[in-house]
């Protein structure tokens, strides 16, 4: 295991470089002159001048990419023009209220889509499977921000079941209504996920043994055949948290919820540019990082991954 | 009923809603019972109508009719999510195409450079890049997305054309003497073609919603032109009043996208040799 894990960091640090070379380039075109940026049009020459060899701005293009690098490691994205206030800490507030909707968001999915797409596989070839996989289709086929609207509606303002927008005290029932929206789509690949891998195992001989045993088609499905065709849906769910995330700034927006995603857009608005590459390269890293974890659960799951991939 | 005649049940339903969608774009000018784009006379009077007679689908805050405006608000998405795919399909395949057959040091170049970019989830490198656009519009919306969706076609392709390296037919066209070139575009490129199309139709439905999502923020095409997205983010404004206004353009590229998801589906299953098994 230590040494799937070696390699497996070896394959995350050049594309953390290329994350960050990506991030620092979008950086210097995007802020153009960032002492104007700073400063304004009318900006003195002489004191520009002294900031820019104050912050390394005269020095080669490589020479700047070493020193962003150098800040990024001790945790320094830049200084918010808007907040007045270093990046790092205006994502940090932000960071727990993304995190907390992408988790409720995933269990929605897992939930939601596992259940299902284990019906529809069992119940193969039956109106269920047809109701399940158009449901599943149409999940993945609706406006994340679209759905959540209708959703607000539905159970917002026509049925007053839960609070339309904003954190509240951070209690349960603001998170019902941005969870589900955002897990929908995750539910719908899911449940097709579940449902054909499902499928697959079903057909295998060891689940006809087990069958033959006289075991309880229950036992079978969840001991035998469920625990088999897991491992699909797990790499599904690690991918899916991209998508989670990609999803974000859209059910931010439209529940008024504190996190990353709503603070990108706003500092866009803003031309708040530190903030918004600081947040994208916070997205890049969740994201390096989850599926980092994704591959490490997997190994443990199945040895046989482990053996393959070293 | 069989198999075969159920993905074929999914090509005929997936190309009655895009070729539906299509003729509505396309003939948007004939079709559309008003001007979407003009202010009527005496705006008070038909502002924020209900759906009815007259003005089937309702109108704006600007008095402009919204099923008009769904018409040519089909153009623009349409476009976008055909247009950015068949930008992005012949970049991603080449790369994957070189990636995949020469190896080595070219493969690992080029995967690094796509795993960056597939590191940032699409929508989030699609608003940073946008930022350094600074102006949105359809050009924009375009650029940004062809930047951020070319890696899945060149991650398809490069797997493809690995397996497919090994192959004896491949083999032989080495024998034979055949010279790089042709091999990749004549015996390699080819044999990628089903799962490249299958990848497009899926792409061009992540396309329209991406889009939509830009539109919705505010950073998708600007007015006067109108696009699904956009319609969107005015309804939102009066979602709790005038709910229409965001229903409707909702349900377009929700059928829309439906429709590329069942065409994507159906054309996998027929293409796919192991699924037809």
């Amino acid at each position: 295991m230590g040494r799937y894990v070696l390699s497996r960091c070896r394959q995350v640090v050049p594309v953390l470089f290329g994350v960050t070379l990506i991030t620092f380039l979008l950086i210097h075109v995007g802020l153009g002159d960032p002492v104007r940026a700073m400063m304004g049009q009318r900006s003195d020459p002489e004191i520009a001048a002294r900031i820019r060899t104050e912050y390394g701005l005269d020095k080669p293009l490589w020479n700047q990419y070493t020193l962003y690098m150098g800040k990024l490691l001790v945790g320094d994205l830049g200084y918010s023009y808007r907040q007045r206030r270093p990046v790092s800490r205006v994502l940090a507030e932000r960071l727990p209220a993304t995190v907390r909707l992408a988790f409720a968001a995933m269990v929605v999915a897992l939930l939601v889509g596992g259940i299902a797409g284990t019906i529809a596989a069992v119940r193969h070839n039956t109106l269920w499977d047809l109701l399940i996989m158009t449901l599943s289709l149409l999940g993945i086929s609706t406006p994340v921000f679209w759905l959540g609207m209708m959703l607000i509606l539905l159970f917002g303002v026509w049925l007053g079941w839960f609070p339309i927008s904003g954190y509240g005290d951070g209690g349960f029932t603001h998170l019902v209504l941005p969870a589900l929206t955002l897990g929908a789509l995750q539910a719908g690949y899911i449940a097709r996920m579940t449902r054909s891998a499902l499928l697959e195992v079903l057909r295998q001989e060891y689940v006809q043994t087990a069958r033959a045993k006289g075991l309880r088609e229950r036992v079978v499905i969840l001991k035998h055949a469920l625990r088999n065709a897991i491992l699909p849906v797990l790499t599904l769910a690690g991918i899916g948290l991209a998508e989670l995330l990609a999803g974000a700034p859209l059910t931010e927006m439209v529940f008024a919820w504190p996190g990353l995603g709503r603070l990108l857009v706003s500092a866009l608005g803003n031309r708040d540019i530190p903030v918004v590459l600081g947040a994208t390269l916070l997205f890049a890293l969740i994201y390096l990082g989850a599926n980092f974890l994704v591959d490490l659960a997997y190994a443990a799951i199945d040895p046989r991954v482990e053996l393959t991939k070293r | 009923m069989t198999a075969w005649r159920q993905w074929h049940l999914g090509i005929l339903l997936g190309s009655v809603l895009l070729a539906f969608f299509g003729l509505i774009g396309l003939l948007a000018p004939l079709l559309a019972p008003h001007d979407p784009y003009q202010i009527p006379e005496g705006l008070q009077a038909f502002s924020l109508l209900s759906p009815r007679p007259d003005y089937w689908l309702g109108t704006d805050l600007l008095g402009r009719d919204l099923l008009s405006r769904i018409l040519y608000g089909a153009r623009v998405s349409l476009l976008v999510g055909v247009l950015v795919e068949l930008v992005v399909t012949p970049v991603g395949a080449t790369i994957g195409l070189f990636a995949g057959y020469f190896g080595g040091r070219m493969d690992a170049i080029l995967m690094r450079i796509t795993d960056a970019v597939m590191a940032f989830p699409a929508l989030v490198l699609a608003i940073a890049l946008t930022a350094v656009l600074e102006r949105p519009g359809l050009l924009s919306v375009i650029i940004v997305l062809t930047a951020v969706r070319w890696t899945t076609v060149a991650r398809l392709v490069r797997g493809q054309v690995l397996s497919l390296r090994e192959a004896e037919h491949i083999a032989a066209t080495v024998v034979l003497g055949a010279g790089r070139g042709r091999i990749i575009f004549r015996h390699l490129l080819p044999n990628c073609l089903a799962p490249i199309l299958v990848a497009m139709t899926f792409g061009v439905a992540s396309n329209i919603l991406s889009e939509a999502g830009l539109g919705f923020l505010g950073l998708g095409v600007q007015p006067p032109t109108v696009s699904w997205g956009s319609l969107l983010a005015e309804g939102a404004v009066y979602l709790t009043v005038k709910p229409w206004l965001c229903i409707f353009p909702g349900l377009a590229i929700t059928c829309t996208v439906l429709g590329f998801h069942v065409l994507g589906d159906g054309l996998r299953d027929i293409l796919d040799p192991r699924l037809r098994s």
